[in-house]
Parts: structure tokens; C-alpha cells; sequence
């Protein structure tokens, strides 16, 4: 039983990660058509710049941790900012060059990285508590998955209300369903897209921060290796729905960590499998729109 | 045949000429649309009506010189084209089927005073559901969103392509009833294939065959051509024939 | 990535499979007939005298590469020393491979449209599956070869099939996704079969001598270039045949394929496997050449370098594909030295970390490529020719790869 609860959790804890990669991912694509493979440069970023606070601040307490949150979701959203604005732009409705421009960048960002920062990963120190752990039906849970599953909770949250409650939200979930008739009732789309570009870099700068906690570590390779699961889990979820890749996040790491522990470490493996199960039977995703 | 000598069109398109796919779907489309009134856009199907609708706001690419209200906008991006005065009611509805009815209203504002009261007037049925997910209506109702989607806007043109297509014959009189109303206020750009509705509605007519203009003229004088409406649209415009038959089947 | 759960629950930090960032490869020179390589239909009476010129030119160009290891030629700058010297050939050689690993992503993506991200599955299947077999089987080189062949063919097929099921984008993803499993697979090292983050040393023992040490480099290299020669032969033969026609219309307009009674989804994973396959001999090669297997040969990283190669010699254009493969193999073994090399030490920060990492250097030219030179190099190189002898009528081919581009989204 211990066991379960332990996988479940730090399951949920991965899947926190994923789905702060996976919903600007799944937005990006929903909206725009774009295959952002620099999405993971944007984690990198964050992870990098949260530590950079930490360090230069000396300090481990909870104020400095929240103010790395902060900067880190900045720096991501900055960057993304940036990566729409100046390139993506440019390119407007040519899909393949759009993705080919963000594949170039993250090749750049990952390798300028390696040149500021090193190839080898560098350790980080939260405040102490997130290395305590709590007991759930005899499970110790070390803490730092709770932080992890509350903020990715929260900027679900915040994300849905956004999406609900706002004209540019209205916007986005338009645009995500027919983009040119959101252009044919007098709407500059474009301010949405570098919205949601924004807004995706931002949640993930924010898991860079919080997966350099949960892994312990961050390293110019964190987020290309996060990536490649958002893509599963925004290809199982369904592109363009963010509760897909809620769900689907979720799904993906607990089933993740309860392989690797009862399947002998098979756990990519199976995750795999279970993209492939999702295609053969429902190409467009758990929630993605029928074709 | 002879267009009377009139003020200023409100759209003036210049050998329009648009692609898709590598296929010319519209080739050196000219004509006018008078300040008031309605104007029919005809043609069998696939003739490229929907084409050059949608050229003429940049939704698809195009060359060729369109002037709305003397200003030249060819250039111009859909967005603006649209804010500069358009309303447009696409075929196939496209209301966004995630977003309810006022949502989708809400989304169409785009006057700093929208008239909301007009719409709620012309379409009761839209207040009663405008908690509804759009894209579980009927398609009447569906069409109706649309439509008052284009009037929530002060525009100088509407640009109404197909919006009896599928509808009973109840809300075809219905939709024909409104763009009549909508009519005294702002000139229309009508694709119809029910010739009944054009002929209650049309002032002018453009036909088009192939991605061509290959008659304008007074709309009552070319449907009462029964040579020409056969000869250009495949089907007689018998004016007793097509009441029975609803919808005109012009295939 | 792994995400492991060990028993105190604590995710282990380990960044699993890719890790190296340069490219195996190194540099060589080799110019090159530029010509346009983009599959012409109707070859009218102009059309067939400018293929036999390229033919000729392209012949001379062989025999020259052939003769190479014979000559005493300095190439300063592009060649670590004099062409007969085995490192100048090993790096000749690894310009020939990966030229001939471009050529077949081009006919992936050039001619079936088909953007794979998981292509380096295939290329991997053919390093480590022979590398295991002569290390666990007694048998010789070439019932190897044969037997790593038909494994990769059923993998390609398995593959090709489900994902195929989706186009465009999410076919980028989900074969990103399998290539990856395959690279997981590998790093995790089971039963120490793949030598995990290490690799594996190739086990000579069953290997004909010819192909065995420094002293043979040169054999090597006639076998990659031997490989290079017969690669575009087949690609050309697949992109003049039927198949390789009904690919491109399939890239163009489905409907119309349908129309014509052939199935679209056959026509590609056809594509798919000769594809897989081209590229699982060339790893077999690449195996022989480095004398090892290695994690970075089955990553997506390898994919990407061949998404860059072709790209950057021009979408569409076969001879694009070779340019683009061999122009990358050398800038990234010169500016892995350069990054090396004393004068950049000296810089400041500013300019010495960029400058010193030949990868931020090649993906911001890819950038730069993709946004100002749509067609590549082939794309600028015909483009400059125009000009000059204001020829018109011949197909642009910057408008041709950015139409495969757009069929392929
Ligand atoms: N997305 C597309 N891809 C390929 N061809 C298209 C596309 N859209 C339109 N066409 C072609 O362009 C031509 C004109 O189409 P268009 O929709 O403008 O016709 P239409 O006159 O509106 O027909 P209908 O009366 O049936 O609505 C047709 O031959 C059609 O097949
Ligand atoms: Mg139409």
C-alpha cells in the first residue's frame, strides 16, 4: 500500500512537470499550428534562471524560493515572448519553417547553455522542508511533490479561469477551433498568438524551476529530455485541448512510475506503447477535436 | 443589362484573380456592388463564389485591386479589411462550436456601441439560448448566430454568403425576412442558390461560371431570361416551379 | 530521460541517453557539380542533354573521389593533412556517410513529404544491431549484415505503420516518440548488451581484414564511398519510379492518388521502409568507419542534424541533401577546433561562449537559412545562376522547397 501511494505521488509530482510543458505546447499547436521544439529551451531557461537567484541570494528560505518561481517563469516568458515576436512571425502560416525555426533555436539555446552554465549538472537547494517528508497511509512522500502538484494545480486554474473569463481567452479558445474566422470577425489573431506563446513560456519556466527541486539538479539537457514526453502527452491528451493535457499528463507519469517500478524499469517503454495504443484507436487524442 | 448611372459603388473589385492549391480558383473577377441594395453573386457550384468572397477579405490570397468605399484594400490584412467596415456571414455558418451563443455574439463586437438590442429583437430565440454551446444547435439557430454575428456591427457592406443552405422553408422565409430589414440600412453582397429568395431580394445580379463574370445586370431581368438562367445556372428560373421546389436546385 | 523510483522514493537524476553534442563526423572537401537535383519529369530534348552533362560531370567527380587516397593533395583549413593520410580519408569517409544519410531523410521528406523525427531509429538499428550480432553471434560480416537488414525491416514496418495512421505534425511527434524508445533502450543497457552511455567497441574477430585497422582506412573510405555512389542511384531509381511519382502526387494532393486507385498510405510506408533501410546499411558502415557504436548514433539529435543537413542544401534537391551533409560534417569538425583552439580562449566571455560552441554557431545559421534562404544552398546557388544568364522557364527550386514544405505540414 505504501509502496502505491510513494508511486502515486511522485507519478502526480512527474505529471505536474509534464503538464506545465504540455499546455503551452498543446495551446501553441492548438492555436497557431506550430510544433514548438524550442518549448523546452524555455524550461531550460527558467531552471537556470531560478537558480541563478537561489545562488547569487545565498539563501534557502521560502521567499527566495517563491522570488525564484517568479524569475523563472519570467525569464521563460520572455524568451518565448521573444521567440514569436522576432521569429515566428515572420513566418507566418508556413507551419514546417516555423517548427524547422524553433528547432534551430533550441539547438542554439541548449548549446549557449552548455557555454554559460557547463555541460554538467549543477545542484540546487530548496528550502529544507522540501526535502522532509509527510506520511499518507504509511507512505513517506517527500514534500517537494506536493509543490509541484500545487502549482501545477494552480496554473491550471489560473489558466482555465483565464481561458473562461477573458475576451483574449475567448480568443485563444476561438482561434484553437477556426483561426481564420476569428480574423473574419475583425480580430488581430496575432496578439493572441504571442499571448499564448507568453503565457506557455511562462508555465514553462516555472516547471524549470520546479523540476530543478524535484530532480535536484539542472543541466542544459533538462528540458529537451522533459519535452519529448509533453509531445506524448499532448498527442495522447488531444492537440489544443488543455484539459487533455491535464489528463493526459497525469496518466502518462503515474503510469510512468508504476512501470519502472513493477515492470523492471520499463517505464518509457510502456509510455510508448501507450501512444501507440492511443493512435491506432483514437488518432486525434483523448480530447483532441475528431478528424 | 445596363447598370443605371449611379453614386459611388461601396465595392469595387478590379481583375481579382485568387489560387488555391495551385488551382485558379478566381480568374479576372470585375464588378460593383451599388450603395444600396442588394446584389446576388450566382453560379453553379464550385463556380468559385465562395472563392471570391473570401479573396475579396484576404482570406485567401489574391491579386487584382478591391476598393471598399474608395479606399483601396487589397492589401490590407483580414483583420482590418473587416474593422474597416465589413460584416461577413461565411457558408457553412462557422460559428465556433465550443463557445456559446454569447460567446460568439460577444466575440463579433467590435463597435464601441454593438447593437445588441437590434440583434436580441431580430433573433429572441438567441437570448432564450445564450447559455447554449453553439455548436449544439440546430442549424437554423446556428445560422441565425452568424448572421447576428455581421448586424451586432455598423458595417458598410455585408457579405452574406449562402444563408438558406439547408434550412427548412420556414427559416429560409425567416432569414429572407431579416437580410430584407438589414437591407434598408446597409448594401449586401448575397451568394444565394434559391432563386426564389433572389428574386424577392436581388437588385443586381453577378453570375459567374468557372472563376469568370459572365453577366451582371438587373437581377429580375436575368432570372426572367429563361434561356439565360438555364444556360448560366442549369436551371430554369420558373417563378411557379420554384416555389414548390423550396430550395433551387441549381446543380 | 529516466525517471526512475528507487526506494526512498527520491527520482534519481539521471539524464539518461544523449549526451555527446558534436557531431561524430568530421570534415572533408569535396566540391561539387552543383546541379539541380530536383527529380524533373518531362525530360525534354534540353532537359535530357543537361542530365547527361550532370551525369558526366557527376562521373568525373566519382572517379576523382575515387583516386583520392592515391594523391598527395592539401586541402589547409578543410583537411587535417594530405589526402592519403588516414585521417584526412576517416573524415572524407564520415562526409560521404552522412551526405548519404541525408539523401535518404530527402527521400522522406523531399519526396514523400514525410517529416520524420525518429529517423535515427533506423540509422541506430544498423550500428548497434550489427555491432551486437558480431559481438554475441560467430558468424561473418556479411550474414550480419542480412540478418540486422531483416530485423530493420520488420522494425520499419511495425513503425511505419502506426504512424502513418496521422500526418504532418503529430507524425513528427509520435516518430519522435519511437525513435526515443529505442534511445532509452539503449542507454538503459540490458543485460550489458548495449553498452549503455559507453557503447559498444566493434569485435573485429569475424571481420575480413581488409576492413580492420588504421592501416585499411582507405578501404573504408571507398566502402562509404561506394555507399554514397549506390545510395543515390537508389534514391534516384525510387524517385523516378512509379512509386517514387505516386509519392510526390501523394505529397501534392491525396484525393488525386485515391482518384488514380493507388493507396497513399502504401505508396509512403513503401518510402518509409526503403528509407529505414538505406539508412540502416549506412549505420552498418558508419559501425566499420568508428569502430564502435555509441549512444549519439540512435538520438534524436542525429534525426535533427539530418533535418538541418537537408534543409540547409535545400529541400527537394538530391543534390542539396549531399551539399547540405557534407557543408555540415565540415563546419562542425572546423568549428569543434576552433572552439579548441587558443585564440578563442583569449576573447571575452561575450564572444568566446558563443563562439565556442559550434552547435549554438550551426543552429543559429540554420535560423538564418530557413528565414532568408528558402531553398538552401542549391536554392541560392540556382538563384545566383539565374541571374546571371537571366534563363527563364527552369523551375525555381526555393518555390519548389517551399511547397514540399507546405504539403508536408
Ligand atoms: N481548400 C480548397 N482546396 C482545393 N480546392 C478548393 C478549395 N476550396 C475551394 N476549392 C475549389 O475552388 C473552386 C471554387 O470553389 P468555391 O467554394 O469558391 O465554389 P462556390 O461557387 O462557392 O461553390 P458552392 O456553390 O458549391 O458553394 C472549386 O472547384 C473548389 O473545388
Ligand atoms: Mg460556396
Amino acid at each position: 500500500m505504501s509502496t502505491v501511494v510513494l508511486l502515486l505521488f511522485t507519478g502526480l509530482g512527474l505529471g505536474a512537470l509534464y503538464f506545465l510543458v504540455a499546455a503551452g505546447l498543446s495551446l501553441i499547436y492548438g492555436l497557431m499550428g506550430v510544433l514548438n521544439f524550442a518549448h523546452g529551451a524555455f524550461l531550460t531557461l527558467g531552471a537556470f534562471a531560478g537558480w541563478e537567484v537561489a545562488r547569487r541570494t545565498g539563501s534557502d528560505d521560502w521567499g527566495i524560493f517563491l522570488l525564484s518561481l517568479l524569475v523563472g517563469a519570467a525569464a521563460g516568458a520572455a524568451f518565448a515572448a521573444f521567440t514569436e515576436f522576432v521569429l515566428i512571425r515572420r513566418l507566418y502560416q508556413r507551419h514546417i519553417e516555423q517548427l524547422l525555426i524553433t528547432l534551430g533555436l533550441s539547438l542554439a539555446a541548449v548549446a549557449l547553455f552548455d557555454g554559460i552554465w557547463g555541460t554538467d549538472p549543477v545542484f540546487i537547494q530548496g528550502p529544507a522542508w522540501f526535502k522532509d517528508t509527510t506520511e499518507i497511509f504509511g507512505a513517506r512522500v517527500p514534500n517537494d511533490r506536493f509543490v509541484c502538484i500545487i502549482a501545477a494545480v494552480l496554473v491550471l486554474l489560473a489558466m482555465v479561469f483565464f481561458l473562461k473569463n477573458t475576451r483574449y481567452g475567448m480568443i485563444i479558445r476561438a482561434g484553437v477551433e477556426n483561426r481564420s474566422m476569428v480574423t473574419a470577425l475583425g480580430i488581430d489573431v496575432r496578439k493572441a498568438f504571442t499571448l499564448v506563446f507568453t503565457i506557455g513560456g511562462a508555465a514553462a519556466g516555472l516547471g524549470g524551476v520546479l523540476a530543478s527541486h524535484y530532480f535536484g539538479y539542472v543541466s542544459p539537457m533538462l528540458g529537451g529530455s522533459l519535452l519529448i514526453f509533453a509531445f506524448i502527452v499532448t498527442v495522447i491528451g488531444g492537440l489544443g485541448s488543455l484539459t487533455g493535457a491535464a489528463i493526459a499528463a497525469v496518466a502518462v507519469a503515474v503510469l510512468q512510475q508504476f512501470a519502472n517500478f513493477y515492470l523492471g524499469g520499463t517505464g518509457d517503454f510502456v509510455v510508448v506503447l501507450a501512444l501507440a495504443l492511443v493512435l491506432l484507436f483514437r488518432p486525434s487524442g483523448l480530447l483532441g477535436r475528431t478528424s | 443589362m445596363t447598370a443605371a448611372a449611379e453614386p459611388r459603388p461601396i465595392l469595387r473589385i478590379e481583375r481579382l484573380n485568387a489560387h488555391i492549391a495551385g488551382q485558379q480558383v478566381v480568374e479576372d473577377v470585375s464588378f460593383t456592388v451599388p450603395a444600396a441594395g442588394i446584389t446576388a453573386l450566382l453560379g453553379r457550384n464550385g463556380v468559385g463564389k465562395t472563392s471570391t468572397i473570401k479573396a475579396i477579405i484576404g482570406l485567401i490570397d489574391r491579386t487584382g485591386a478591391v476598393e471598399l468605399d474608395g479606399v483601396r484594400i487589397e492589401k490590407e490584412s483580414t483583420y482590418k479589411i473587416i474593422r474597416s467596415g465589413v460584416g461577413y456571414v461565411p457558408e457553412d455558418r462557422e460559428v465556433f462550436s465550443k463557445l456559446t451563443v454569447a460567446e460568439n455574439l460577444r466575440l463579433a463586437e467590435r463597435d464601441d456601441a454593438p447593437r445588441r438590442q437590434l440583434v436580441e429583437e431580430l433573433f429572441p430565440d438567441l437570448v432564450a439560448r445564450s447559455g447554449q454551446m453553439a455548436g449544439t444547435l440546430s442549424g437554423g439557430q446556428q445560422q441565425m448566430v452568424s448572421l447576428a454575428r455581421a448586424l451586432l456591427n455598423t458595417n458598410k457592406i455585408l457579405l452574406v454568403d449562402e444563408p438558406t443552405k439547408g434550412l427548412a422553408p420556414k427559416i429560409v422565409a425567416e432569414v429572407a425576412e431579416t437580410l430584407a430589414e438589414a437591407a434598408k440600412t446597409v448594401p449586401i453582397l448575397l451568394v444565394e442558390q434559391n432563386l426564389h429568395v433572389v428574386r424577392q431580394l436581388a437588385e443586381g445580379a453577378v453570375v459567374l461560371s468557372g472563376g469568370r463574370v459572365v453577366h451582371t445586370g438587373d437581377a429580375l431581368e436575368f432570372l426572367d431570361d429563361a434561356e439565360l438562367t438555364q444556360r448560366l445556372l442549369g436551371v430554369s428560373a420558373d417563378p411557379l416551379a420554384e416555389k414548390s421546389a423550396g430550395k433551387g436546385a441549381a446543380l | 530521460m529516466t525517471t526512475d523510483t528507487d526506494a526512498s522514493g527520491v527520482n534519481s537524476a539521471g539524464t539518461g541517453a544523449s549526451q555527446g553534442t558534436s557531431t561524430p563526423g568530421s570534415p572533408a572537401g569535396l566540391r561539387q557539380t552543383a546541379g539541380d537535383g530536383r527529380s524533373a519529369p518531362p525530360a525534354g530534348p534540353r532537359l535530357t542533354r543537361r542530365r547527361i552533362l550532370g551525369a558526366a560531370a557527376g562521373l568525373a567527380g566519382v572517379v576523382l573521389l575515387v583516386l583520392l587516397p592515391l594523391l598527395n593533395l592539401s586541402l589547409p583549413g578543410v583537411l587535417p593533412g594530405p589526402t592519403y593520410t588516414p585521417g584526412s580519408l576517416q573524415l572524407l569517409a564520415m562526409c560521404m556517410l552522412m551526405a548519404a544519410a541525408a539523401l535518404t531523410y530527402h527521400l522522406l521528406l523531399g519526396v514523400a513529404g514525410l517529416l520524420s523525427f525518429g529517423h535515427a531509429l533506423y540509422f541506430g538499428a544498423g550500428v548497434y544491431g550489427l555491432a551486437i550480432i558480431l559481438q554475441n553471434l560467430d558468424i561473418p560480416l556479411l550474414p550480419a549484415m542480412g540478418l540486422t537488414l531483416l530485423v530493420v525491416i520488420v522494425l520499419a514496418h511495425v513503425v511505419g505503420s502506426i504512424s502513418l495512421r496521422v500526418s504532418g505534425i503529430p507524425f513528427a511527434m509520435v516518430t519522435l516518440a519511437f525513435a526515443q524508445a529505442g534511445s532509452v533502450i539503449v542507454g538503459r543497457n540490458p543485460d550489458g548488451t548495449t553498452g549503455g552511455d559507453e557503447g559498444l567497441s566493434l569485435r573485429t574477430e569475424n571481420l575480413p581484414d581488409f576492413l580492420v585497422g588504421v592501416v585499411n582506412t582507405r578501404n573504408l573510405y571507398w566502402l562509404a564511398l561506394a555507399v554514397l555512389v549506390a545510395v543515390f542511384v537508389v534514391v534516384t531509381w525510387v524517385q523516378s519510379s512509379r512509386a517514387g511519382h505516386a509519392a510526390a502526387a501523394v505529397r501534392e494532393n491525396e484525393l488525386r492518388v485515391r482518384v488514380l486507385g493507388l493507396q497513399p498510405y502504401l505508396v509512403k510506408l513503401l518510402i518509409f521502409v526503403v528509407s529505414a533501410v538505406l539508412v540502416s546499411i549506412i549505420g552498418m558502415v558508419f559501425l566499420l568507419l568508428q569502430s564502435g557504436a555509441v549512444p549519439r548514433a540512435i538520438s534524436a539529435d542525429l534525426t535533427i542534424t539530418l533535418l538541418v543537413m537537408v534543409v540547409l542544401g535545400g529541400v527537394g534537391s538530391r543534390w542539396g541533401a549531399v551539399i547540405g551533409g557534407v557543408f555540415y560534417t565540415i563546419l562542425d569538425q572546423r568549428l569543434t577546433t576552433l572552439a579548441n583552439s587558443d585564440a578563442i580562449d583569449t576573447l571575452p566571455d561575450i564572444l568566446r561562449i558563443p563562439l565556442s560552441e559550434p552547435l549554438f554557431i550551426l543552429g543559429t545559421l540554420f535560423i538564418l537559412v530557413v528565414l532568408f534562404l528558402p531553398g538552401g544552398l542549391t536554392g541560392a546557388a540556382q538563384r545566383l545562376a539565374e541571374r546571371r544568364n537571366r534563363r527563364s522557364g527552369t523551375r525555381h527550386s526555393t518555390a519548389a522547397s517551399r511547397e514540399i514544405l507546405e504539403e508536408s505540414a
